[in-house]
């Protein structure tokens, strides 16, 4: 591997490198000036503050109708998890990045699973558990 | 009649692979169409495995906690114990320390050593002050009698919060490993992959972050 200086790597998930292209894709355009990066990466952080002070002041304020707060805060956060896999992971649709967005729908599958199926067993067992104030004086008899 | 140089060649390489042919799109076997992903893109890859791997990890401990908030054995609840302000103090550090090292991988593709160890050590530095915030918020509530042991609420929640600045402990070392390997071995392709891996990780440690000032926090406070 060479290391002279126009040897541009990009440290994110996938998108064009340099000499290192997919075969069949458009020769490289000019690479990436430091300015458009860094504006992608202030992009993202200035939605990322505001989605969190969203999410503060959401709670804080009592803007939001009590029983939506929790809805509210649930759609910030997902929504930064978003900007955070564009702007900073570069989470994009081109080619080298098809892998890792599949590996990535398998991981949300997963986690949806453990996570929501996780809190919808338990719910359904609680409710039909006989309360501990109940099994005491049975047993008490 | 085929000239005999490109009989040889057949007899060597009988698939052409890694041949492209002089003329018309190329044509590989084997290894997908233009042969294997750069090192870059499989390194990448890989680690993002890892990572996700991690995330459902996260994801148990998350599912635990939101089971067993309201399993307190008549001990303090999140309304009691977190203060927001804290809280948001260690989001911001979090964040702040997300994008410089996004800042980190520009001067890292620029070759730019002393932008590299600026921004890796901005970067350390706001690291280190999310995990002095977060010891001092578990001293505060061991203090006050609300430790891992008082109920199960607090078991999932110091399970959880440590669970993750563990993780943070292991990003700041690989940190500091970074900022000495970089003057010292220089931008050689196995450095900057490492480094490839280590901005994944430390950005991936923001995401769960988000998820757990949200549910854990942010959730939990207005829990009844």
């Amino acid at each position: 591997m060479s290391s002279h200086p126009e040897d541009f790597d990009e440290f994110d998930l996938g998108s064009r490198v340099g000499e290192d292209q997919v075969a069949g894709a458009q020769p490289s355009e000019a690479p990436p000036t430091l300015r458009s990066e860094l504006g992608g990466y202030l992009i993202g952080l200035a939605l990322a503050a505001a989605l969190t002070a969203a999410a503060f002041w959401a709670l804080d304020e009592h803007v939001i109708y009590g029983p939506g707060i929790v809805m509210a805060l649930i759609v910030f956060g997902l929504a930064q998890v978003g900007v955070h896999l564009v702007f900073f992971l570069h989470l994009t649709t081109s080619p080298d990045n098809t892998n890792n967005a599949l590996a990535l729908a398998f991981g949300v599958l997963i986690v949806s699973l453990i996570f929501f199926g996780s809190i919808w067993v338990m719910y359904h067992m609680n409710q039909n558990m006989i309360p501990a104030k109940a099994l005491m004086e049975m047993r008490g008899g | 009649m085929s000239s005999p140089e490109s009989v040889l060649r057949a007899g060597r390489d009988p698939y052409h692979i890694g041949h492209a042919p002089s003329t018309g799109a190329p044509e590989y076997t084997g290894h997908g169409a233009g042969g294997p992903a750069p090192k870059r893109i499989v390194v990448g890859y890989g680690f993002w495995i890892f990572i996700l791997s991690d995330v459902i990890l996260f994801s148990c401990f998350f599912a635990t906690y939101t089971v067993l908030i309201d399993a307190r054995n008549g001990g303090p609840g999140p309304q009691q114990l977190f203060d927001l302000h804290n809280t948001a103090l260690e989001t911001a550090c979090l964040l702040l320390s997300s994008f410089t090292c996004g800042m980190t991988s520009l001067a890292v593709a620029r070759h730019n050593l002393l932008w590299t160890e600026i921004t890796l050590a901005i970067t350390g530095l706001l690291g280190l002050t999310f995990l002095g915030l977060e010891a001092h918020e578990f001293h505060a509530l061991v203090a006050l009698g609300a430790g891992p042991t008082r109920s199960a609420f607090l078991t999932a929640f110091f399970a959880l919060v440590g669970c993750h600045g563990a993780h943070v402990t292991c990003g700041l070392l690989w940190l500091g490993t970074m900022m000495a390997q970089f003057p010292a071995k220089g931008f050689k392709e196995t450095i900057r992959h490492r480094y490839l891996c280590f901005s994944l990780f430390w950005h991936a440690l923001d995401i769960i972050w988000i998820g757990i000032f949200t549910v854990v926090y942010l959730i939990g406070v207005i829990t009844p």
